[in-house]
């Protein structure tokens, strides 16, 4: 056979044809290396279904307008009332209070490492705030119940053993690294060249900073206060050690509360039986913070793609 | 406006001086701040619980009385829990990530996947828990087990593993990928002889940071329904229990509580002596986890040098 | 009297597009390749050469949204090797590539050249001995690496490590050797043991290799085609290309008034 031969065989040879057994291994791998690839997509469904349905049976006992508007939050007692603002007040008040102390800490500290600090101090930074970062958040509640309450009580007297404000103001400790280290990369990405031309007009290290570097690195800032407050408003166990777990309509952070994350630890620690409507209602506290955490989660998200595209 | 005379230049020059300085003083003071609270937190802790490191604390179960309460149930239990949660998460996320970077094209599922992968990575521990009480706990029937619990961190640190697992396939030169496929190597070929040994200290160490995350997570445990005072471990395959001989995986199913789920107790007591407690499980916890993370760094450190491409 | 040889096909491309997602890379390009012969593409960067050079072995079937049109015959089967009914696995099985930068994997020097054959399933150890020695002789590298095959291929030189990786492709014993600019990171030395490599090489293979230095093109290859802007200008000996071009581009290219 002349390897001319131009009779265009119309079938591929066996040589070159797929191998059936092969391919359809190669097929099946990837076909379940795909499913746990899903499992994500899955888990949010999960956590979808579970909040919603527990909430629509929650709200066919209780109207939504009474939901939002009412200012007790009473949901075990024969009188009950479903007010969610009471709970909502104090994830506010806390999440306020560590803002407070996170957002200028973390951005001062991440100017400082952006624009001023040399590489031996950089170095020394990164393992503590990494450190500050790992800290399990149990360990933060006793810190905040343990020994910062005391220490305030001396500064504050008439400061309850449970208050928002020494809850609040560990958790701003907490979520310092979050907010530098974001910070910090938004900064960073700030191509040199733009400093150099404020350096060439002989502008300070401190005037560039505020007033080159930051606005240009903005929305990435934002992005990071975003995503620490997302942080702030879910954080649990250091509000159910040091805040009480108290439900308590109020804006003054030197008074114990619950917040939306601690009335859902309070009502696991006791014994609901399931399906009971108070047990549903940590369904419908939890569907409310998600909702919350993912406007600031989106919002968060856009603001950092909006922020990328620019450099 | 008139020219500035040279005084006024050196001194305009020495106020932003000044201001520099003082500001690099509040950078530097704010760091201090960091360090001091870690500091302070550690010594606290190492002081207020030192009575209480003794063997005898790591042996002894919970007890009413606080000198004789031990964490034996709770470290045992992180451990189990621990051991569900990796041979969970671990090849599910290393599975998803390998997926992600080597098979999947760009289309509407995989964005779909990468989004999702992104929000849950942002969703509170909390809501976790509640997905575990209403899916694993009464949905499937796991109830309030080490299963339950090794399931839903295994689900909270997912995200966690699958970006360390495509960060460390990312960092492979596609040389080698296209070495290996000229040979006539499958896909599945190529990730298991090369893309996957490759990215595994990546991985490795991405696991291990997951795990040191996962250990110190309270709430969605709780959520799930650990009990806080168990004075039992759960039993030990094959050996006898009250109720016959336990199956191998009896301890799966069983009732139990962790670290943090013991220091909360601890510390929420009215009773000064527990706060020894606290402080001691505290730092053991604080120990725990640090040196999970100090492995994972050295770790990395250690087998980058090994390959070179 | 002289006896010419006949030249028998190994391949031939037919009416051959390539596109990279919108952009056409490749311009109905109708080329030969001519059995147990050394062929050189040449042409200035972006001409496509190494596109059309990595159409033989599917390599492009690796990156979303690129497109073949046309036929890339392949001998003696006949059949189109960019046909969808053709295993890219297997068309690698039997074409070889060696690339412009070596690209040894990070383990050791037997188990390099042994891969391919472990990717086909041959794990019994007298086989793979037989098999490395043997392709490690052919890329004339053996008695440099046969006391140390236990040895991380990275500690080789540059020129070594390309000569690993052409050992690499002949351990599957290919019909078809594809090389992608195999000297262009090398220095001249190891250059020139690459190129009496290729010499031996063709006896037992056919040969197809891009160059972007004309020289090497002329003292290497047995027929040689010049490409510009993703078409074939002109395809011929070496020889009758180089001495008296057809076209006016290539003696433009030829002469360096252009490129």
């Amino acid at each position: 056979m002349s390897a001319n031969n131009t009779s265009g065989l119309p079938q591929v040879s066996n040589r070159l044809a797929y191998n059936a057994m092969r391919h359809w291994k190669e097929r099946l791998i990837e076909a379940l290396l795909l499913a746990a690839a899903a499992v994500s997509v899955l888990t949010t469904l999960g956590i979808v279904y579970v909040l919603v349905s527990e909430s629509v049976s929650f709200f066919s006992h209780v109207s939504i307008v009474d939901f939002l508007t009412d200012t007790q939050w009473t949901p075990l007692f024969d009188d009950a009332h479903f007010g969610i603002m009471v709970l909502i007040s104090g994830t506010l008040v806390s999440s306020g209070v560590a803002l407070l102390v996170a957002i200028p800490m973390g951005t001062i500290i991440a100017i400082y490492l952006s624009e001023f600090a040399d590489s031996r101090v950089r170095e020394a930074a990164k393992p503590i705030l990494e450190l500050l970062g790992g800290i399990p958040t149990i360990v933060f509640g006793y810190f905040a119940l343990l020994v910062v309450t005391p220490i305030l009580q001396a500064i504050l007297p008439g400061l309850p053993g449970f208050s928002l404000l020494s809850a609040g103001l560990v958790m701003g400790i907490m979520i310092v690294p979050y907010i530098a280290s974001l910070s910090e990369d938004a900064m960073r990405a700030v191509p040199m060249s733009m400093r150099e031309g404020a350096y060439a007009m002989g502008s300070t290290k401190l005037y560039t900073a505020l007033h080159v570097v930051v606005p240009a690195a903005i929305s990435g800032l934002a992005a990071s206060y975003i995503l620490g407050i997302s942080r702030a408003v879910g954080e649990t166990m250091i509000l159910a050690v040091a805040a009480g777990m108290q439900p308590n309509l109020t804006w003054n952070p030197m008074e114990p509360a619950a917040t939306i994350t601690s009335y859902i630890v309070q009502v696991a620690l006791g014994d609901l039986p399931h399906g009971s409507i108070g047990y549903q209602t940590i369904f419908a506290a939890g569907l409310t913070l998600l909702l919350i955490t993912l406007v600031f989660n989106i919002l968060g998200q856009w603001l950092r793609a909006k922020f990328r595209e620019a450099y | 406006m008139k020219p500035l005379t040279t005084e006024e230049i050196r001194s305009v020059i020495a106020r932003g001086k000044f201001k520099d300085n003082l500001f690099k003083a509040t950078g530097v003071f704010c760091l201090a701040l960091a360090l001091v609270v870690i500091v302070a937190l550690i010594a606290d802790m190492v002081i207020k619980g030192s009575e209480r490191f003794t063997l005898d604390f790591f042996l002894n179960f919970a007890s009413r009385r606080a000198t004789q309460a031990g964490i034996l149930s709770a470290w045992v239990g992180s451990l189990l829990v621990m051991l569900v949660t990796a041979l969970a998460a671990v090849p599910l996320g290393v599975a998803a990530g390998l997926y992600l970077e080597e098979y999947a094209k760009r289309n509407w599922l995989t964005n779909i996947i990468e989004i999702n992968i992104t929000n849950l990575a942002a969703v509170p521990s909390i809501v976790y828990g509640l997905l575990a009480l209403g899916i694993f706990v009464y949905q499937f029937g796991f109830g309030q087990s080490i299963l339950s619990a090794g399931l839903t961190l295994a689900l909270l640190i997912l995200p966690i593993i699958i970006v360390s697992t495509r960060e460390a396939i990312r960092a492979i030169p596609a040389m080698i990928r296209e070495g290996s496929m000229a040979v006539g190597a499958t896909r599945w070929q190529t990730c298991r002889y090369h893309i996957l040994p490759y990215a595994m200290p990546g991985i490795l160490t991405g696991v291990i940071i997951g795990l040191a995350r996962a250990i110190g997570e309270t709430a969605p445990i709780i959520t799930i329904g650990a009990l806080t005072f168990i004075a039992f471990l759960p039993p030990v395959p094959f050996t006898e229990t009250g109720e016959g001989t336990a199956g191998l995986f009896d301890w799966v199913m069983s009732p139990f509580t962790v670290m943090p789920i013991q220091i909360f107790n601890w510390t929420s007591r009215p009773d000064p002596a527990f706060e020894v407690n606290a402080a001691a499980a505290g730092f053991v916890l604080m120990a725990m986890v640090l040196s999970m993370n100090a492995v994972a760094i050295y770790l990395r450190y250690k087998m980058r040098k090994n390959i070179k491409w | 009297m002289q006896i010419h040889d006949q030249p028998t096909l190994k391949a031939e491309a037919r009416n051959l597009n390539f596109y990279y997602g919108e952009a056409k890379a490749l311009k109905n390009i109708n080329m030969p390749i001519y059995d147990k012969k050394v062929t050189a593409l040449i042409g200035p960067s972006g001409c496509g050469k190494s596109t059309y050079l990595r159409s033989f072995n599917r390599m492009h079937d690796l990156y979303p949204g690129n497109r073949y049109e046309g036929e890339i015959r392949f001998f003696p089967d006949n059949t189109n090797l960019l046909s969808p009914e053709v295993d890219p696995i297997e068309v690698r099985m039997r074409i070889g590539m060696v690339f412009q930068k070596p690209n040894p994997f990070p383990k050791s020097i037997y188990e390099n050249v042994a891969y391919g054959l472990r990717v086909r399933g041959e794990n019994n150890r007298r086989v793979l001995d037989d098999k490395v020695e043997h392709a490690l002789r052919g890329a004339a590298i053996w008695d440099e690496v046969k006391d140390r095959l236990q040895e991380l291929a990275s500690n080789l030189s540059g020129g070594q490590q390309q000569r690993l990786c052409i050992a690499r492709a002949l351990a599957t014993d290919p019909e078809l050797l594809l090389f992608d600019e195999p000297t262009s990171a090398l220095d001249p030395i190891a250059t020139a043991a690459i190129e009496e490599l290729v010499h031996e090489l063709k006896k037992r293979v056919t040969i197809l290799i891009v160059t972007h230095n004309m020289q090497q093109a002329a003292r290497v290859s047995d027929y040689t085609a010049y490409m510009f802007l993703g078409e074939m200008i002109e395809f011929g000996k070496t020889d009758e290309i180089f001495i008296k071009p057809q076209d006016k581009r290539t003696e433009d290219y030829i002469t360096g008034r252009m490129g």
